[in-house]
C-alpha cells in the first residue's frame, strides 16, 4: 500500500475511534450527568449506576485506543495536541480518574456521605469529560494558534506547536461545539437509560430526553452549522449534518412512540454523522493553524511512515473485528432491563455477598 | 524548579504510585482465577469464598490500576512532545498494540466477570476471569517491549530528513531479549507480590484464628508461589544484569558505584559517603560478585564509571553521562534486598504452618508473625518501585539510550506553572486516592470471607427466570 493510502486509512479508522468513543461513552457520561436529577433516590441512582456498570470500562478504552492509535499513526499530531491542549487534558485525567474510582468504590461503604461524595465525583467526571470533547474538536476543526518554533535540538526542527493558552481553547466556537456534546451526550444518555430499565426509571428518563434532547437539538444545529465555514468539503459534509439532525429529531419521535431501541440507534447515528462530519471537513488537516495554513498539521506531515502503517494496519485489521464479536457480545449478556425492584438491597454487592458480612465477622 | 525537573518529577510520582498497583493487579487476576478454577473442579465452597474475598480486594485495586494508567499514556504527549514526534514511529506501535489487544480484553472480560455471576454458565464465567488476567499479561508485554526500547534502541533507523527515529523491523522491537527478560522479571515481580499480599492477608487472619479451613489452603498456595516466583525473579535478574553490561554498561557501573574498572570486581552491602564522589567507600564486600553478577565469571573484568564517562565523551560528545550514583547504588540494593525478604517469610510461613499446624491466636508466635504479615505486604512493593527508579534513573541522562537526553525531550511550550498544576494536582489526587483505597482494603479484610454463598447463581438465576422475570440481580454496584 502506499503511504497515501496508509494515511487515508489511519485518519478513517481514528474517525472511527472517536465515533465509537462517543457513542459508548457518550452515554455513561450522559447517565453520570443525570444522576443527581434522575436519581432522585438511592435506589434510583443504583439502578442507573447499574445500567452502565458492566460497560463503561470498555468503553473508555475506545479512548485509550484512540490515543494510542494517534500515538502510533501520527505522532507528531499526538505530540502537538497533546502538549497543546494541556491543562484540558489534565481536566479530563482528572474527572475520568475520579469517575472510574467512583462506581467501583461507591457502593463499598454504607455510608451516605460516602455515597453522596462518590456521586458528586461522577457527576463531575461526566460534565468535564462531556463538554471539553466538544471544546477540544472545536480547536483541532477551528483552528487554534499553532506555529514552528525556533530549536536547535535534533528532530525538532520545523516542529508545530500550540502556542496558544488554555484560554485561547476556550473560544465561541469551541465552546459551543463543547456545549453540544454535553447536551447530545445527556440525551443519548437519557435514552440509553430508557432501553435498559423499566418501570418509573424508564419513564423519568424518557421525559428527560425530551427535556434535554430539545435544547440539544437546537444548540447541535447551530455548532453544526457554523463548523460549516471550517469544512474543506461543505458539499459532503452539510448533508451528513442534515442527516445528523434528522436522526436526532427521529430518536425523539422514536422515544415518544416508546420505541427505545430505535431512539438508541438514532441518537447513535446523530453522533456518527457529527463526528464523522467534522472529520470528512477536517481531511487532509489533522489540526488545523489559525495563524497560517502553511502550519496546519496535515495526515502528510505529521504522519508515521510507511511501514510502521502497515504493522498497525494488519494489527487492526486482525484485532478490531474481534474485539468487536466480544465488546457486542457483553451487550448481549447484560441486554435485560432492570427495575428499582431487582436490586440488591445492600449496596456492596448481591446475595451471598457483603450482605451477610456481619454474619462473618470473627 | 524548571519544567523539565517538574515534568521529570511528574513522571517519577505518577509512574512509581501506578505500578504500586500494576503487579498486584497482574499477580492477583490469577490468584482469583486459580482459586475459583479450585471452585469450579472441586466444588469446595472454601474455594468460593477465596474467590469473592480475594476478588473484592482485587478488584478495590484494578480499578486505582486502570485510572492511574489513562495518566501514563497521555502524559508522554503532555510534557514530552519532543520525545513523542522523535520516537512516535516506534514507540507509539506497541502502545497502540496494548490498547487493541490488553485494553479492551481485561475491561470487557472483567466487566462480564465482576457482573455475570448469574448471566453466564459457571464455566464461562471462568473463563472470563482468564480472558482478563491474560489481557493484564499481554498489556505488559506491549508496555515493557516499549520501555525495553529506550533502555535498547532497536529495529529502527534514524531519517536523515527528519532526523527522527522510524522503525524498520517491529519484529525486533518487540522480540528484542531486553524485552522478553524484562518481561518475565515483572511477571515474577507481580506474582511475588500478589503472592506476598495473598499470604500476609490469610497467615494473618489464621494467626487470629478467623476463618481457618477458608484461609488455610490460600496461604499455602500462595507460600508456594512467592518461592518459584523468587526464584524466577533471581534468575530473569541475573540475566538482565548481564545483558544491562553489554547494552547500558553505565547502569551497572553505577549499580556498584564501582569508579575505576576492575576485574574481580567487589560487590558491596553496606557503603558510606555520599557515592558521587570519584570513588566510593565501601564498608563491607564480597570480593568478585560483580564480576560474577556481570558476566558470570568471578574474575572478569567490569567497566567503572570513570571509563565509561570518557568513552561517552568520545563517542557522543562534551557531557555528563554518569546518573546519579545513590540513588542507582541504593535502589539497587533495596530492590534486591527487600524482594529476598519476601521469599524468607514465605519459607517460614510454610515452616510455622507445616502440617496442618496452627499456633495459638494470642500465642507471641501468632503475635510476631502477625505483625511481620503486615510488613511483608510492602516489601515486594517497595521492591518493584525501587526496580524501576533503579532502571529509569540509571539510565539517565538520556531518554533513550545513546539516541536522545531526557534535557531534550521535555515539551518546550508548556510552562513550568503549568506543571507545577498537573504535578501537584495528580499528586494531590493519588494521595487522598491511597488513603481511602487502603482504608477500604482493610475494611474488607477485617470482614473476612463471606460465609453464605450461594452455590451455582447461574443455576439458580436460570430457575427463578421461569417463575419470575423481575429477579433480584445477583451483584449490582
Amino acid at each position: 500500500m502506499t503511504i497515501d493510502t496508509l494515511v487515508l486509512i489511519w485518519f478513517g479508522l481514528i474517525a472511527i475511534l472517536w465515533v465509537g468513543y462517543f457513542i459508548l461513552d457518550g452515554f455513561d457520561q450522559g447517565v453520570g450527568v443525570l444522576l443527581p436529577f434522575l436519581g432522585r433516590d438511592e435506589l434510583r441512582r443504583r439502578v442507573m449506576i447499574n445500567t452502565i456498570g458492566p460497560v463503561w470500562d470498555g468503553n473508555e478504552v475506545w479512548l485509550l485506543v484512540a490515543g494510542g492509535a494517534t500515538f502510533a499513526a501520527f505522532p507528531l499530531w499526538y505530540a502537538t495536541m497533546f502538549s497543546g491542549y494541556y491543562l484540558a487534558l489534565f481536566l479530563i485525567l482528572l474527572a475520568l480518574i475520579l469517575r472510574g474510582v467512583a462506581f467501583e468504590y461507591r457502593g463499598k461503604r454504607d455510608d451516605a456521605t460516602w455515597r453522596k461524595r462518590w456521586d458528586a465525583a461522577i457527576f463531575i467526571g461526566s460534565v468535564i469529560p462531556a463538554t471539553l470533547f466538544g471544546v477540544a474538536f472545536g480547536n483541532v476543526v477551528g483552528g487554534s494558534p499553532i506555529s514552528p518554533i525556533e530549536t536547535t535540538l535534533p528532530g525538532e526542527a520545523n516542529s508545530l506547536n500550540y502556542t496558544g493558552t488554555f484560554f485561547d481553547l476556550l473560544n465561541p466556537f469551541s465552546l459551543t461545539l463543547g456545549l453540544m456534546t454535553l447536551l447530545v451526550f445527556t440525551t443519548h444518555g437519557a435514552i440509553f437509560l430508557a432501553l435498559k430499565t423499566k418501570g418509573e426509571m424508564r419513564e423519568a428518563a424518557r421525559t428527560a430526553a425530551f427535556r434535554v434532547g430539545i435544547p440539544a437539538a437546537l444548540v447541535a444545529v447551530v455548532a453544526l452549522l457554523w463548523a460549516q465555514l471550517h469544512s474543506g468539503r461543505v458539499m459532503i459534509t452539510l448533508p451528513m449534518v442534515l442527516l445528523a439532525a434528522v436522526a436526532f429529531l427521529g430518536a425523539l419521535a422514536a422515544t415518544w412512540r416508546g420505541r427505545d431501541g430505535w431512539a438508541f440507534i438514532l441518537t447513535s447515528g446523530t453522533i456518527a454523522l457529527a463526528v464523522a462530519s467534522l472529520f470528512v471537513g477536517l481531511w487532509p488537516n489533522v489540526m488545523v493553524s489559525s495563524i497560517d495554513p502553511a502550519y496546519n498539521l496535515t495526515v502528510y506531515n505529521a504522519s508515521s511512515q510507511e511501514y510502521t502503517l502497515t504493522v498497525m494496519t494488519w494489527v487492526a485489521v486482525i484485532m478490531t473485528p474481534i474485539v468487536l464479536i466480544y465488546q457486542g457480545w457483553t451487550y448481549w449478556v447484560f441486554r435485560k432491563r432492570i427495575s428499582t425492584s431487582m436490586i440488591p438491597p445492600e449496596p456492596q454487592a448481591g446475595r451471598g455477598d457483603d450482605r451477610f458480612a456481619g454474619a462473618a465477622k470473627g | 524548579m524548571e519544567a523539565l525537573d517538574l515534568a521529570r518529577w511528574q513522571f517519577g510520582i505518577t509512574t512509581v504510585y501506578h505500578f504500586l498497583f500494576v503487579p498486584l493487579t497482574i499477580g492477583g487476576a490469577f490468584f482469583v482465577a486459580g482459586f475459583q478454577t479450585a471452585w469450579v473442579r472441586t466444588g469446595n465452597p472454601r474455594y468460593l469464598q477465596l474467590t469473592k474475598f480475594f476478588g473484592k480486594l482485587f478488584l478495590i485495586n484494578f480499578a486505582m490500576g486502570v485510572v492511574t494508567g489513562i495518566v501514563q499514556e497521555f502524559q508522554f504527549g503532555m510534557n514530552w512532545s519532543v520525545y513523542s514526534r522523535f520516537v512516535g514511529d516506534v514507540f507509539g506501535a506497541p502502545l497502540a498494540m496494548e490498547g487493541l489487544l490488553a485494553f479492551f480484553l481485561e475491561s470487557t472480560f472483567l466487566g462480564l466477570w465482576i457482573f455475570g455471576w448469574d448471566r453466564l454458565p459457571k464455566k464461562l464465567h471462568l473463563a472470563t476471569i482468564w480472558a482478563a488476567a491474560f489481557g493484564t499479561m499481554i498489556s505488559a508485554y506491549f508496555i515493557l517491549a516499549a520501555n525495553a526500547w529506550m533502555q535498547h534502541p532497536v529495529g529502527y533507523v534514524i531519517d536523515p530528513e527528519t532526523g527522527r527515529a522510524v522503525l524498520t523491523s517491529i519484529g525486533t522491537v518487540l522480540f528484542q531479549n531486553t524485552a522478553v527478560i524484562a518481561f518475565f522479571h515483572t511477571i515474577f515481580a507481580a506474582f511475588l507480590t500478589a503472592g506476598a499480599a495473598v499470604a500476609a492477608i490469610a497467615g494473618f487472619k489464621l494467626m487470629k484464628g478467623k476463618q481457618v479451613e477458608v484461609f488455610r489452603p490460600a496461604v499455602k498456595a500462595s507460600s508456594v508461589v512467592i518461592l518459584l516466583a523468587a526464584v524466577g525473579v533471581a534468575v530473569t535478574g541475573d540475566m538482565d544484569a548481564k545483558i544491562m553490561v553489554e547494552q547500558q554498561p553505565m547502569k551497572m557501573a553505577a549499580a556498584e558505584a564501582l569508579y575505576e574498572t576492575s576485574s574481580d570486581a567487589p560487590f558491596s552491602i553496606l557503603s558510606v559517603g555520599d557515592l558521587s564522589g570519584s570513588e566510593a567507600t565501601h564498608l563491607i564486600e564480597v570480593p568478585g560478585l560483580l564480576s560474577w553478577m556481570a558476566t558470570g565469571s568471578f574474575g572478569a573484568e567490569v567497566q567503572g564509571i570513570n571509563n565509561l564517562q570518557e568513552e561517552y565523551v568520545a563517542t557522543y560528545g562534551p557531557g555528563n553521562y554518569v546518573p546519579y550514583v545513590p540513588v542507582t547504588y541504593w535502589s539497587f540494593r533495596l530492590m534486591i534486598g527487600l524482594g529476598m525478604l519476601a521469599a524468607a517469610f514465605a519459607l517460614w510461613s510454610l515452616w510455622v504452618f507445616r502440617r496442618q499446624r496452627l499456633p495459638q491466636p494470642e500465642s507471641r508466635l501468632a503475635k510476631i508473625y502477625a505483625a511481620a504479615a503486615t510488613v511483608l505486604v510492602l516489601l515486594p512493593l517497595a521492591a518493584n518501585s525501587f526496580g524501576w527508579i533503579f532502571t529509569e534513573m540509571g539510565r539517565q541522562p538520556w531518554i533513550v539510550f545513546g539516541l536522545q537526553q531526557t534535557a531534550d525531550a521535555v515539551s518546550p511550550l508548556v510552562s513550568a506553572t503549568e506543571v507545577w498544576i498537573t504535578m501537584l494536582g495528580f499528586t494531590l489526587v493519588y494521595l487522598i486516592l491511597a488513603i481511602i483505597e487502603v482504608k477500604l482494603l482493610l475494611v474488607y479484610i477485617r470482614r473476612g470471607a463471606p460465609e453464605d454463598i450461594v452455590a451455582d447463581p447461574y443455576a439458580d438465576a436460570v430457575a427463578a427466570e421461569k417463575s419470575d422475570a423481575d429477579k433480584e440481580l445477583y451483584f449490582a454496584y
